[in-house]
């Protein structure tokens, strides 16, 4: 449930579910976001031109040549959320290699984690993973949650580029940077899966907020013949 | 008949075509993208009797050198821009800005630089014949999305013309004023409280400068270091435009157009929606102080711009 709602400057509104990040709590602003966008669809409401869901937290843009703060958050106080309408959350496996080539932090995980490649790998790979979100850049998933010996601050220094499909873990969670990007997660290794598709026009992320995400490690040969 | 285009003879420095901007996309990640200086988006479309939302050519700093193929065309360049039209015959012509001319094929128009601004609006009557991607025009660099592979524009690059009207056309003028006062209006942002009363006061009163870290994405800014006295860091969630935010340096960025959609640094405050035009405009090395509306105010300042903006395009010279 919305907790509070306040307004970020004069053409958003800022919907607080909790500062804690759980699955309960983001499932919440994730029901919030299907029921707001059918809505949208279905044309019961105008002015919204953007909803952002994160872990706790939906913001909800408008265009103030049309609505204003004050309609959309009476909007949203009387909305009744049905809990019955479940999206179709899919599970979704992802390839990954993580030669050295492509793990490019494994030296830095090893050295702060005090445990090595191998444990590293066993540990990441024997969980499904909840997308909290995606964002950043264009269907980059944000996933989580790590088991608590993989979890390792972000870079001190971010790196200007990161490769395409690189795939990093900071903190609790897990990511993909799915173009080349600057950023700052530790990179465990490389997806040959195209993970946004802009040919997709209905849905252009592979991997959206409420699905389940399971990797798999692929050897280089694998990776480099790799076809979609 | 062949189709008209522009050939492109020089990139310049960020060249592409934008629109109104892309919307309902921010949960995956695309940003809203759309022309920085909305207004003057809207006027070079109006100078050409577009439709007010028909894609444009956006330029920053030094602009693109055009040659026209194939046609004859009506355009207009809105913005502070000094820019020339070089006739076929080599004959050069100071060009106006807020102003219609007709180009023949094989002029150029030569945008050599903007002026006291970041960034410019080309349009031609017609409009640019392109492909929408997700209900927008806008060329995303970041994400590489809509015409021209979502890239910006380079050397031998061409921009195809739909049918320009060259006859029934009326030249047209804007009486355009800009002055710019370097006041950024905000409102409060989520994260207020994060920082220390010294760092508020700061805030207000002190002068930040617009740093070379400048482009469609975001504006860093550099002043006195802002106090933060709860987190440096949040849970990552939604921005929009304008939002303030201040990592751990405690120097403020200002999230434009193109900016990442999430983000995890705390927010000062937010950039009020009528001052976003003129605050993406300004230029590295402006000084420029914040000050703090209410939501009541900001709205009320919005509906003023609207009706400038709409004073504007109603005047018929």
């Amino acid at each position: 449930m919305v907790k509070n709602i306040s307004n970020l400057g004069d053409a958003a509104v800022y919907c607080d579910f909790g500062s804690e990040v759980n699955e309960a709590i983001n499932a919440s602003v994730i029901d919030y976001f299907h029921h707001i966008s059918k809505l949208i669809k279905d044309k019961k409401i105008e002015g919204i031109t953007n909803l952002t869901p994160s872990y706790n937290k939906l913001i909800i843009s408008f265009d103030l040549t049309i609505t204003n703060y004050k309609k959309i958050k009476n909007f949203i106080e009387g909305l009744t959320i049905n809990r019955d309408i479940k999206n179709k959350n899919q599970k979704i496996k992802i390839p990954v290699c993580c030669d050295d080539e492509y793990g490019l932090d494994f030296l830095r995980l090893t050295e702060k984690l005090i445990i090595d490649k191998d444990k590293i790998l066993e540990l990441y790979f024997s969980k499904e993973y909840f997308c909290y979100m995606t964002g950043f850049i264009a269907g980059m998933p944000f996933l989580g949650d790590l088991n608590e010996n993989i979890r390792c601050d972000r870079l001190e220094t971010p790196r200007l580029k990161m490769p395409k499909g690189s795939v990093g873990i900071t903190e609790q969670f897990a990511n993909i940077y799915t173009f080349e990007s600057p950023g700052g997660w530790n990179i465990i290794g490389n997806t040959p899966k195209k993970i946004f598709d802009d040919k997709n026009l209905d849905q252009p992320a592979l991997v959206n907020p409420g699905d389940k995400v399971s990797f798999y490690q692929i050897t280089k040969e694998d990776y480099l013949n790799w076809n979609e | 008949m062949n189709k008209a285009y522009f050939e492109i003879l020089r990139g310049g420095v960020n060249t592409t075509i934008q629109d109104k901007g892309r919307n309902h996309l921010y949960h995956v990640g695309i940003a809203v993208s759309g022309a920085i200086d909305q207004r003057n988006f809207t006027l070079s479309n109006r100078l050409v009797e577009n439709q007010l939302n028909e894609p444009v050519v956006e330029f920053a700093y030094q602009g693109p050198l055009l040659k026209l193929k194939n046609g004859k065309i009506n355009f207009a360049i809105s913005g502070d821009i000094f820019f020339k039209i070089i006739r076929k015959n080599l004959e050069v012509e100071d060009g106006e800005c807020y102003k219609s001319y007709i180009l023949d094929e094989e002029d150029q128009i030569d945008i050599i630089s903007t002026k006291n601004s970041t960034y410019g609006y080309l349009a031609v009557n017609g409009g640019f014949d392109l492909k929408k991607t997700w209900g927008s025009y806008s060329i995303n660099t970041k994400a590489n999305i809509g015409p021209n592979d979502g890239k910006k524009y380079s050397l031998n690059d061409k921009i195809f013309i739909k049918k320009s009207d060259t006859k029934n056309i009326i030249k047209r003028k804007i009486n355009y004023i800009y002055s710019p006062d370097n006041i950024i209006r905000i409102i409060k942002g989520t994260n207020f409280h994060y920082f220390s009363k010294d760092a508020i006061d700061k805030f207000f009163n002190e002068d930040f400068l617009i740093t070379n870290l400048v482009d469609r994405m975001g504006m860093r800014l550099k002043g006195p270091k802002l106090e933060n006295i709860v987190s440096t860091n949040i849970k990552s969630e939604g921005l929009v435009r304008g939002v303030i935010q201040v990592p751990a340096d405690g120097n403020p960025i200002i999230m434009l157009s193109d900016h990442g959609t999430v983000g995890g640094y705390p927010k000062i405050g937010v950039v009020i929606t009528a001052d976003l035009d003129f605050a993406g405009q300004l230029t590295p090395g402006t000084k420029i102080k914040f000050k703090e509306v209410s939501l009541e105010e900001a709205q009320n300042i919005f509906k003023a711009y609207t009706e400038d903006t709409n004073n504007y395009l109603n005047e018929y010279n």
